[in-house]
């Protein structure tokens, strides 16, 4: 079972605390920013996805945290804040 | 105003990671009033690493915590593989040295081992707030004074940042200019379960010993980075740690959640993985821009350390990290102990920080691999050099129907004139290291 198992599913195993508002948010306007394309290659999770008109869209839900999109994007892109205390992905082994 | 009764602690440490917790063990131990505030649910809940910890170099900074320290498995050996599309080098090394006690090296879960460690610094009178993320530095006259914590304003001589690599502390103190992508690298991991005599039997240990595998090449398809494969008691660390910018510019371009299912799925890896199961996936950036991009580590009313410092070292395959941002807190926190008697706490008081990081390894480190980023972001290095062995390792071996070509012709059809005097210029690189 350790074979190839989606993402999603990858996720799924991992233990996550809700929070009460998205910690990550494309800044209005930027949404076809250049720096932002590079974010579908980069998130370990990936969470962020083009749809059809060309912009990029992220779904929060199953974030690492890792912070690379951020160091991509910069904060002109992305509002970028740590989930509120004792939210968010919380690892057992790390 | 009730002024009076406003607590003020002798620290505040962002952050119960390696470094907040070493230096909030170290300050407490000497009586000093330390609170830590952790934005995680626990201590070790946000925090990923490789892991392997090489204790040698802060073995004495604490040297009651080892004994019963929850560590997974001391590494008796070595290995390192190659990794070409369709063939890999493997070489272990078995040293008697590895395998004599003091161990100089374990593989390590964070979540387990910051969680006990903050129990440590606990039992040492640290008070330590989890669940609490902290939003803001206080500063008075451009001295830091305190933070602010859900809505709260909490006072102290000294903040000592260690809140990691992001560190928005030290950012909000204004101590770091603005971040760029091309100095970090991104890491992703699996932890992978398997029984502890399948663990054993299968990387050939005896008992709590333990091996890292490293690998390069193909595992990050040529990107500068690597893989990873740690031993611990019952699980194992399998994971990349990819520069960012590499993944963002170079051929091919490649999600990076793939790059990891690809190298799970090399037959070598599938095999050492057979049974096993996934139990957690975590990511997490590293700072790899080392000394030369390395910010202010201290201001007035404010120390840095850790990754938040920039205190991770990248030299290609391998990530050192974890003994660094304990050094630094240790070091901060014996900076904060001499400000206290001298009660100057401004960024003269703190000054012997970086004197005391100056005649440690971490600062001595840091300078003499300062080149290391550039020389080993060769790309020659990660894709031509693993192929070229590759090839030359099947010629080797290969026996065909007809007469087997002689070894010297076969080398020499790889390594041309050409590619000796680019040999030299890779050696001459790396003298720089
Ligand atoms: C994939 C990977 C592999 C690695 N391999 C190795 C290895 O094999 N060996 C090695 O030595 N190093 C390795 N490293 C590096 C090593 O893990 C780090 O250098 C080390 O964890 C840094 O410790 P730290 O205490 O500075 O930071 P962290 O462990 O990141 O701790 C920072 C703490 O601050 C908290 N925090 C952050 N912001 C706030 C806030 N606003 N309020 C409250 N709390 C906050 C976080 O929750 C966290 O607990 C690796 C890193 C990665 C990602
Ligand atoms: S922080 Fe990491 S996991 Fe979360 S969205 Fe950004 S890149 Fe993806």
């Amino acid at each position: 079972m350790s074979n190839v198992m989606g993402l999603k599913a990858k996720l799924g195993l991992d233990v996550f605390k809700e929070d009460k508002e998205f910690h990550i948010r494309i800044k209005a306007g930027k949404e076809k920013d250049i720096r932002l394309k590079n974010t579908v290659l980069v998130c370990p999770a990936g969470l962020y996805s083009e749809n059809d008109n060309g912009e990029i869209i992220i779904g929060v839900d199953g974030c690492l945290e890792c912070g690379t999109c951020l160091l991509v994007c910069g904060p002109e892109v992305l509002e970028w804040h740590y989930p509120s205390g004792g939210a968010g992905v919380q690892f057992r082994f790390g | 105003m009730v002024e009076e009764t406003v607590e003020i602690f002798d620290a505040i440490i962002v952050g119960a990671g390696l470094a907040g917790l070493a230096a909030a063990y170290t300050l407490a131990a000497e009586g000093l009033e330390v609170l830590v505030l952790e934005r995680g649910d626990y201590p070790g809940a946000k925090n990923v690493t490789g892991g392997r910890i090489y204790l040698n170099p802060v073995r004495e900074m604490f040297p009651e915590l080892w004994k019963k320290a929850p560590l997974e498995r001391y590494i008796a050996h070595e290995e390192v593989c190659i990794m070409d599309k369709e063939r890999s080098i493997n070489v272990r090394y078995d040293g008697m040295e590895l395998g004599m006690e003091p161990y100089q090296s374990y593989s390590v879960l964070r979540g387990k081992f910051d969680k006990w460690f903050a129990k440590q610094a606990e039992r040492k009178g640290a008070m330590i707030v989890a669940k609490s993320r902290v939003d803001d530095v206080i500063m008075e006259n451009g001295q830091v004074v305190g933070v602010i914590a859900g809505g709260e304003e909490l006072r102290a001589n000294v903040v000592i940042a260690c809140d990691g690599v992001l560190s928005f502390t030290a950012e909000k103190a204004g101590l770091r200019k603005g971040a760029q992508a091309k100095n970090f690298a991104v890491g992703f991991k699996e932890i992978i379960e398997l029984p502890r005599q399948v663990i054993e039997d299968r990387f050939n240990l005896e008992g709590d010993e333990g091996l890292a595998r490293l690998y390069m090449g193909d595992v990050t398809k040529g990107k500068f980075g690597g893989g990873f494969l740690y031993t611990n008691k019952e699980s194992i660390s399998l994971g990349i740690v990819v520069g960012i910018k590499d993944l963002m510019e170079e051929e091919p371009r490649i999600e990076a959640p793939q790059l990891l299912d690809d190298f799970k799925q090399r037959p070598e890896v599938a095999r050492l993985l057979k049974g096993g199961e996934t139990v957690e996936y975590s990511a997490h950036v590293i700072p790899e821009g080392g000394y030369k991009v390395m910010d202010k580590l201290y201001g007035d009313g404010i120390l840095v350390a850790g990754d938040a410092a920039g205190f991770s070292m990248n030299i290609g395959v391998t990530v050192r990290g974890m003994e660094y941002a304990m050094a630094s807190g240790y070091f901060a926190a014996q900076a904060v102990i001499q400000a206290k008697e001298k009660n100057d706490f401004t960024r003269a008081g703190l000054a012997t920080y970086e004197t005391l990081l100056k005649n440690s390894f971490v600062l001595k480190d840091f300078i003499n691999f300062k080149e290391s980023l550039e020389v080993l972001e060769y790309p020659p290095l990660f894709k031509h050099y693993p192929e070229l062995a590759g090839n030359i390792m099947k010629d080797l071996y290969e026996v065909p129907a007809g007469p087997k070509a002689r070894l010297y012709p076969t080398i020499k059809k790889y390594i041309s004139m050409g590619e000796m005097w680019a040999m030299v210029q890779v050696g001459r690189r790396m003298m720089k290291i």
